[in-house]
């Protein structure tokens, strides 16, 4: 059985952008590693010389005229948003206090 | 009115063309039935404020002579994956509570463009990671074989709609079976066409080499009209395939035809009728299998020995892309924002409205493909799931050049009771066995009734697969076994789903 330590989980939310509580990231370490060594089998079948597959339907990539198209506007694309100026999204502060 | 929900698309598309029923008639009928059963059933997570003007526009075309398709006045659900600029678009999440898209997706515009009538948005498991729709951030959907039971998922809003008679047809998404087994526990047909026959633009993706948006509905034929609808290339993704598709439901007619299914050769995959297969599921199956041979067909076993690594692979390949695709939730463009007391940072925001705003097996898959995508394991998970995928790939292939489609049992089991697999996240995900190697090779597939089983009398899935950009093939065996299992037991499953109130 792998081991997922809880600070692992708690390094994995922060690179994730997840603010878990204590009570989660206990019960996700006990969860992740029965996960991780039923998914981990994976790494049994293949040789080195098995190419990986990204895309099951083989594609190359795709490119189109340089024009505009049919985009949203600016008032579309704020209109979800939490907050926002009339022309752009609003945030808080990026750096905090001691940077 | 109420007995024209039992029509299928097909019969309710000819009455509008004869004149015999108005898209009013039909529209309204529909409304009525999702009032009196969506209480115990939940399937939708939001209802279009204007089905009926949307229908008396439609009946004013058609009047004119102006009908934009065989479709035009026919009412249709669609999975809550998919954006729609007038109808509230949620995936399942309370991140995106209220989030009115300002666009539609491009199986919606078409939709429109053929003059179909949205009803409402369909419930899903968050961002469509689950097998039973209780992973939703909004409420439970019933089975209405059994209230008790689970729809499947993540597509269970949508397959509970169209097995209640709450909607002819419905749109859904499957990225590891979420169109075929909630069909499966459902009673209806649904399919996941070949990846990217049907555009994904405007569907909140979960993991982009995997999700393709199909149908779902109560015959096979009503899936090949909805198929013919939606797909086709879109410029507006760039993995939809260019190729030009033949007519589905023409394929669907010829099937229905057939006498018989001479000349089809059909490979049993032994990988996935083994272990695991309830015994109810495996006894329909093989009933299958007898009837089959005995119309005509040569059945042969099939060796795909990677499939057993599938769910490993999935369960990699899954959560690394969604931890990539839900990235987006950041509560700066659209959604929920939480802004903890204090002085936080863009980035304390950030995390606070994720914990808030995602559930928990949306927060799990987030964490471990957090995990398989790290500086030091990247190789060891993501790179040996992909591998995993190719020897999969190879399997199908090689199994195809001795087969024209391949069979299996669309789900292991018949649909379990609510909060049996709930704190089980391993169990749960073993349900899918059977309908994950389809998506990890890309190729098309469906479920349809085979039955019911002996013990429950709850619908048993059979599962179609055919080779890439051979979607067409699924339509015609498909549609002849439709013709012989309803010949053998003398009605159709779909007819036989119990009354809800």
């Amino acid at each position: 059985m792998s081991e997922m330590t809880p600070d692992a989980v708690r390094h994995l939310a922060g690179l994730a952008r997840i603010a878990l509580s204590e009570a989660e990231i206990t019960k996700l370490a006990g969860e992740l590693g029965a996960i991780v060594s039923a998914v981990e089998t994976v790494q049994r079948v293949a040789g080195d010389d098995v190419p990986p597959t990204s895309h099951p339907i083989p594609l190359g990539n795709v490119f189109r005229a340089d024009e505009v198209g049919d985009t949203l506007t600016t008032e579309q694309a704020l209109a979800g948003a939490p907050d926002h100026d009339g022309s752009r999204f609003r945030v808080s502060a990026i750096l905090g206090d001691e940077q | 009115m109420s007995d024209l929900t039992a029509l299928t698309a097909s019969a309710l598309a000819q009455s509008l063309a004869s004149g015999e029923l108005s898209s009013v008639d039909i529209t309204q009928a529909h409304l009525d039935r999702i009032d009196a059963t969506d209480a115990t059933l939940g399937s939708f997570l939001a209802r279009s404020g204007n089905a009926v003007e949307m229908a008396q526009a439609s009946d004013a075309r058609r009047k004119a002579g102006r009908a934009l398709s065989e479709l035009d006045g026919i009412p249709i659900a669609i999975k809550d994956v998919l954006c729609t600029s007038d109808m509230v678009t949620t995936a399942g999440s309370r991140i995106l509570e209220g989030w009115l898209p300002p666009y539609d997706a491009t199986v919606v515009r078409k939709l429109r463009d053929a003059g179909c009538v949205p009803l409402g948005k369909t419930n899903m498991d968050e961002f469509a990671m689950g097998s039973s729709t209780e992973h939703s951030g909004y409420q439970v959907t019933r089975n209405p074989w059994d209230t008790s039971r689970a729809p499947g998922g993540s597509g269970g809003g949508s397959a509970a709609a169209v097995a209640a008679r709450q909607a002819p047809l419905a749109i859904g998404s499957d990225t590891g079976g979420s169109i075929r087994q909630p069909a499966a526990f459902t009673g209806t047909v649904g399919v996941k066409p070949t990846y990217g026959g049907v555009s994904r633009y405007g569907v909140i993706a979960l993991a982009s080499s995997l999700d393709q948006v199909g149908p779902v509905s109560r015959t096979v034929r009503d899936s090949a009209l909805l198929h013919d609808l939606i797909g086709g290339y879109d410029p507006h993704d760039s993995t939809s395939i260019p190729t030009p598709w033949v007519s589905m439901t023409t394929a669907a007619d010829q099937g229905a035809k057939a006498e018989d299914l001479s000349g089809v050769t059909i490979g049993v995959v032994q990988q996935l009728v083994g272990e695991g297969i309830a015994p109810g599921v495996k006894q329909r199956f093989d009933e299958a299998l007898e009837l089959m041979a005995g119309h005509g067909a040569e059945i042969v076993e099939v060796d795909a020995p990677h499939c057993e690594y599938a769910v490993a692979a999935y369960y990699l390949i899954l959560p690394a892309e969604a931890s990539s695709n839900l990235a987006k939730f950041d509560s700066v463009r659209f959604g929920l924002r939480v802004t903890p007391e204090g002085h936080p940072t863009v980035e304390d925001v950030m995390s606070a409205t994720r914990d808030r705003g995602f559930g928990d097996e949306v927060k799990r898959r987030i964490i471990l493909g957090t995990y398989a995508l790290s500086a030091g394991y990247y190789d060891a998970y993501y790179g040996s799931a992909q591998k995993v995928r190719t020897l999969i790939q190879r399997d199908f292939a090689a199994a195809f050049e001795r087969v024209d489609v391949l069979v299996s049992p669309s789900a292991p089991t018949t649909a379990f009771p609510l909060g049996e697999k709930l704190d089980d996240p391993l169990s749960m995900w073993a349900g899918d066995l059977t309908t994950i190697p389809v998506n990890l090779a890309g190729i098309p597939g469906m479920s349809l009734p085979m039955g019911l089983d002996p013990d429950e009398g709850l619908p048993v899935g059979l599962q179609l697969m055919a080779p890439a950009y051979e979607d067409a093939r699924l339509y015609t065996v498909g549609a002849t076994l439709e013709r012989l299992f309803s010949e053998r037991d003398g009605y159709l499953v779909s007819e036989r789903t119990p009354e809800v109130s």
